[in-house]
């Protein structure tokens, strides 16, 4: 308990430091906010009014806990790009809102993935006596390393999409529409993300399972009459199963990082494409959440693995 | 001093390495000075044209031809990874070194930074850095410096630590010989054949961002080539001409996979 106590003020002390690096980053970035809203012609008077209207006058800490303090409670700031109407600016809420889901729905999708098929194929890897398939996983897992994620993207477009004719590539389906056909489309994106984590991951959990099958506690299993099956899966398996959480963890932070480039190939609108619009438009309120977001999520997804390989694995608490 | 053979372990994994990358090198220097055609004459009467023997890997929507272009780009790629593994790798063994040798309060500060950074995708990384300084060349260079620092510092760190109580280092300790001269003469030189690793990762790691960034139009800018740019370019035209970005994003799979074999190969020889 004193551990998980130490690990949650440890995460709000990050959350903290990241939160102001974000801010601090995105008060040193050139040019003039009021000036990218109104353009170069606007009247002097205009310009401090606006500048009054948006708080810009006050000081750095003020408005750090002013805009951290909305962030916590919902209020996300607005957009200076994105209208809601003649008046009104888009609340940064509303435009991430709808988007969130697409995104999260991809990862999860790349993430099931990754340990549907990698894990089997880990082990399948592992006990193969054969040489030609070990020899062929080698390359074929090698050479899906290499390719980039975008570029994994064209080409499942083109061999789904064109060759094969499984799913019409740009006709996006909206999850409010039709959530099966959604999670249909989904599939080929993640598949983008998931080839080179597959061939990771289950390169990782081969060589893991390769030291761990030379450990003392295998032979122990088989002299006392453990079936093979139970050595391989009730043993071996366990113990190589402890680093590979650790690694998948790591990898959650890459699929996040795979949407971003994977959504812009798909067309699909999650908060990849939005969080590169911005930066291209210069729409700092919307880059500065997504990019608190994005990192929350990251380093959540951190903590929780921190905890997790102590459930799986009470030998670390005890050390 | 003993002087040392150059006797190279060689394996599968270097010799495929270095044939690979060699080809890849060769095309790029050969690119700055001299390539099939110009990598700006357009031409109507040759849009997409398939591959054949005028033409490598065909032509473009314009009528240019992509092998050309896509030894202009190889070019841009290559450059942009070498500079931030230099970049990186230069900064991370000053650093590295120091908060390596000598420890203290600055090497946690330093470590709980670079842990920090390190956990994080580097694509991301680049994109905050990117968003702050703005885009281009320089920027991006200096982006991607900064995201693949960690990595190296974190390496060179840990192996100073590993070498700063060997034997031979506490006697010439007691030699008398001086710290810079003890860091950068005797211990930098043996942590070389775990650094080489490191900079074919970083190397491989820093093409893959900066392709990725050129696709997404916030790296490279025109009329500069770039492999991701091309891609990107290339995606339209997915169904009249696949070879229009097979060819880019080939060329891309070709450089890592043959970097990627080169550090193993390294890895291995130096066991």
């Amino acid at each position: 308990m004193k551990y998980l106590g130490k690990k949650i003020i440890t995460l709000i002390m990050t959350l903290f430091v990241v939160s102001a690096a974000a801010f601090i980053a995105f008060q040193i970035i050139p040019g003039d906010v009021v000036t990218s809203i109104l353009g170069t012609e606007a009247t002097p008077e205009r310009e401090a009014q606006l500048r009054e209207e948006l708080g810009l006058n006050d000081p750095p800490a003020v408005r750090y806990f002013r805009w951290i303090g909305g962030v916590l409670q919902g209020d996300l700031g607005v957009s200076y790009r994105y209208a809601k109407n003649m008046n009104e600016m888009m609340p940064v809420a509303e435009l991430i809102g709808d988007k969130l889901p697409v995104t999260l729905s991809l990862a999860a999708i790349s993430l099931v993935l990754i340990i549907v098929v990698a894990i089997p194929l880990g082990v399948l890897w592992a006990r193969s006596r054969n040489k030609v398939l070990d020899a062929a996983l080698g390359v074929i897992t090698q050479v899906s390393m290499a390719i980039p994620s975008f570029f994994l993207g064209i080409l499942v477009t083109y061999l789904f999409g064109m060759v094969l004719k499984c799913f019409a590539p740009g006709n996006y389906v909206s999850y409010e529409k039709d959530p099966g056909g959604f999670l249909f489309y989904l599939l080929f994106p993640a598949l983008a993300i998931a080839i080179p984590k597959i061939a990771m991951t289950a390169r990782f959990l081969r060589n893991s399972m390769l030291t761990e099958l030379k450990a003392d506690y295998v032979r122990t299993a088989r002299s006392k009459g453990c079936s093979e099956r139970r050595v391989m899966y009730g043993h071996v398996l366990r113990n190589a199963m402890m680093p590979v959480i650790t690694f998948l963890g790591m990898i959650i932070a890459e699929i996040v990082a795979g949407s971003i480039v994977v959504e812009q190939v798909f067309s699909l609108p999650g908060i990849g494409r939005l969080l590169i619009s911005s930066i291209s438009t210069r729409d700092l309120p919307v880059v500065e959440i997504l990019i608190l977001y994005i990192t929350f999520v990251v380093i959540f997804v951190y903590f929780l693995v921190d905890i997790l390989y102590r459930v799986v694995d009470p030998r670390i608490s005890s050390k | 001093m003993v002087k040392r053979r150059s006797s190279i372990q060689w394996n599968k994994y270097l010799i495929a390495g270095l044939c690979m990358t060699g080809l890849v090198v060769f095309l790029a220097v050969l690119g700055i000075f001299w390539t099939p055609y110009s990598t700006t004459a357009m031409s109507v009467s040759e849009r997409f044209e398939a591959p054949s023997l005028r033409h490598l890997f065909g032509t473009d929507n314009y009528g240019r031809d992509i092998f050309s272009r896509v030894m202009e780009g190889m070019g841009t790629t290559i450059l942009i990874g070498t500079l931030v593994v230099a970049l990186s790798g230069a900064s991370g063994i000053l650093i590295g070194a120091l908060t390596g040798y000598f420890g203290g309060i600055v090497d946690e500060v330093v470590m709980r930074i670079v842990d920090a950074i390190n956990g994080f995708p580097s694509i991301l990384l680049a994109l905050v850095v990117i968003s702050v300084m703005g885009t281009g060349q320089r920027n991006l260079v200096i982006s991607l410096s900064i995201v693949f620092m960690p990595s190296f510092i974190r390496i060179v760190r840990s192996e100073f630590i590993r070498l700063r109580d060997a034997d031979y280092i506490s006697r010439a300790r007691l030699m008398g010989v001086g710290r810079l001269r003890i860091l950068f003469v005797h211990i930098l030189p043996n942590i070389f054949s775990t650094f080489w690793v490191s900079v074919m990762i970083g190397f491989n790691n820093a093409i893959l961002a900066e392709s990725g960034m050129s696709y997404l139009g916030i790296g490279v800018q025109p009329p500069q080539a770039s492999l991701g740019k091309m891609l990107s370019d290339a995606q339209g035209y997915l169904t009249s001409a696949p070879w229009y970005a097979l060819a880019p994003g080939l060329t891309i799979v070709w450089i890592v996979l043959g970097f990627s074999l080169l550090s193993e190969g390294i890895r291995r020889a130096g066991k």
